[in-house]
């Protein structure tokens, strides 16, 4: 079975590989704070910090106790959720920008920390033995991704996802219709974090070598990029998104030096002829049922404020 | 010992403080997080340091040079990135504001390169001035004096001017501000202007403080100054220059005290505190919840 896998892995162009597992790992990431950002309306700047607990967490466990990697994921992704939880707590009753800021100066306070502790090697950062498994890393990033799409599309849809949303257009309403406010903002943040540490897990075990300073500000903004362009709280819009900026890069790559500076030049160009990504406002199930014919076209389409 | 970390710690903090005021004024009026404001006071700094390295001015002139090279620029990028988003969800403002800090950076290490370049040591000749234990440079004197004679400027703008007077209304509300025949563009231009050339005056002071100017300055320096405006309550004036002073304090304190290398996270610890406390900042507006 690992030989299969293997043999298929290996028949990929090493270099196309690299450009799915990042995408892969991207929409990992991307759909965690679409929960957060998208779904649940609550800012945060600080994405990537919770994507470096997971990816410092999961090394260390390989380093130390040889977990199975599976397992090993699953522990990562549940100590990043406790992690998420424990500094959401007493941030989430911020509203807006409080909030942002408070999520950002949480990133940058674990990015220090994280370089002044010795059991993540300090400034040098940590190399990653290869994990314990017969899968190959790639198949591993991608059964994930799949994972993580279809779980956040039942999210959405299900009861909790409902009431998410009602706290993203209304946190007064939603608190009088019943929503405990602080459970379920918790219980957004707990699941976002969660897949920002399987993503991060993920990404050190690829890569092999982490580096605090890998996870700065600029990498968190990077993960909100793909979310807002993509489209608020869709995930083909999140899925979109991240494929597109994390392969970007890689496209710009024959302009070398001009590389970041079109980057950002995209970037604001995409906003401003897309202010609400590409995909917002656009229902992706519906708009399949409506091209088979299943389900009737709407009079009026639900205007979806990506705030 | 106190005496003297206490002044390095206004003359750091001043330059926080005159970063911050451009978050706050930009936030006060249009709600946006002008996440490239650190990048103009990165471009400030370079500027200057052309103006004096190469056209061969004084610092003062140099400073005016930079500040109105600033103004320009500000008032394009508003133009350019976030007018057209004025009517669209805030957060897609932010992106636009994202993509413009990280167009402007890598302008300036294309232009520039990676190392950090220096100002000439002609450019201020600093000497030193002993107050009791303490010793304080010139160059502490000169960028205590000159924040707080540019944020006494601001004070009169906003206070005392028509245009000062049209800016509140707009932070105040924007849409009444228009009906009352404000010509609310204009207001926006006009502050992202004054916003910039004080960060530009920041930059050029940053510059010759630390004697380095370099393409990534923008980036830490932007973050704490956009956590001194929340600290002090994001959207009000004093509240910018409270903030920016008490985190450069906190700083330079918390370095003095041995925790140099955690510095970046002082800043933040200290923010994310006070948050805790009073969630609106020290001097931020209750937010009145309607139903």
């Amino acid at each position: 079975m690992g030989s299969i896998l293997h043999d298929f892995t290996g028949s990929i162009d090493p270099y196309l590989l690299q450009i799915l597992v990042n995408i892969g790992i991207a929409i990992i990431l991307a759909l965690g704070l679409n929960v957060i950002t998208g779904l649940t309306g609550q800012l945060s700047l600080g994405h990537a910090a919770f994507m470096s607990v997971g990816a410092f967490a999961s090394a260390l466990l390989t380093i130390k106790t040889g977990l199975p990697f599976s397992l090993n994921l699953l522990v990562a992704g549940s100590f990043t959720a406790l992690v998420g939880m424990l500094i959401g707590y007493p941030i989430l009753r911020l509203t807006g920008d409080y909030l942002a800021i408070c999520t950002l100066g949480f990133a940058e306070i674990v990015k220090v920390i994280f370089l002044n502790l010795d059991v993540t090697n300090k400034a040098l950062g940590l190399t990653v033995p290869p994990a314990k498994t017969v899968i190959p890393m790639p198949i591993f990033v991608w059964i994930w991704a799949i994972i993580a799409i279809i779980a956040v599309t039942f999210v959405q849809n299900s009861r909790f996802g409902r009431a998410l949303k009602a706290i993203r257009e209304d946190e007064i309403a939603a608190e009088s219709m019943g929503i405990n406010l602080t459970r379920y903002k918790l219980n957004s943040f707990a699941l976002g974090t969660f897949l920002a540490g399987i993503g991060g897990a993920l990404y050190a075990h690829f890569l092999g070598y982490i580096n605090p300073s890998d996870f700065g500000f600029l990498k968190s903004v990077d993960i909100l990029s793909m979310v807002v362009l993509g489209g608020l709280g869709s995930v083909p819009g999140a899925v979109i998104g991240a494929s597109v900026l994390a392969a970007a890069p890689e496209f710009l790559r024959f302009m070398s030096q001009y590389r970041m500076l079109v980057y950002g030049a995209l970037l604001v160009f995409l906003m401003v002829f897309r202010p609400n990504g590409l995909l917002g406002g656009v229902n992706f199930v519906d708009f399949v049922l409506r091209k088979l014919g299943k389900k009737p076209y709407l009079s009026l389409r639900n205007g979806q404020e990506g705030e | 010992m106190l005496l003297q970390q206490l002044i390095n710690g206004i003359a750091l903090g001043s330059t926080y403080a005159l970063i911050a005021l451009g978050y706050t004024m930009v936030y006060g009026i249009i709600t946006l997080i002008n996440f490239a404001h650190g990048e103009i006071f990165m471009v400030g700094a370079f500027v200057g340091l052309l103006a004096v390295s190469v056209l061969k001015l004084n610092i003062f002139l140099a400073m005016i040079v930079a500040m109105v090279a600033c103004m320009v620029i500000g008032v394009v990028i508003e133009l350019i990135a976030y007018r057209p988003l004025r009517k669209s969800s805030r957060l897609s403002a932010l992106i636009s504001a994202i993509g413009v800090s990280i167009f402007l950076s890598s302008l300036a290490l294309m232009v520039f390169g990676a190392d950090a370049k220096a100002f000439p040591s002609t450019a201020f000749p600093v000497r030193q001035i002993k107050i009791g234990e303490a010793e304080i440079s010139s160059l502490q004197l000169l960028i205590i004096g000159i924040s707080a004679l540019l944020m006494l400027g601001l004070e009169f703008i906003v206070k005392k001017t028509k245009i000062g007077k049209a800016m509140r209304a707009t932070s105040e509300d924007y849409n009444t501000a228009a009906l009352m025949g404000i010509n609310v563009n204009r207001v926006i231009s006009f502050t992202f202007a004054l916003g910039s050339a004080l960060a530009a005056a920041g930059g050029v002071l940053v510059g010759v403080l630390f004697n380095a100017v370099s393409f990534n300055m923008g980036l830490m320096a932007g973050l704490k100054a956009f956590a001194a405006a929340v600290l002090g309550g994001i959207g009000s004036i004093p509240g910018a220059m409270l903030g920016g002073l008490m985190l450069g304090v906190t700083e330079v304190l918390g370095v003095a005290a041995g925790f140099s290398s955690y510095r970046d996270a002082i800043a933040f610890a200290i923010l994310v505190l006070v948050l805790l406390v009073k969630p609106t900042g020290l001097l931020g507006r209750k937010i009145q919840k309607k139903v």
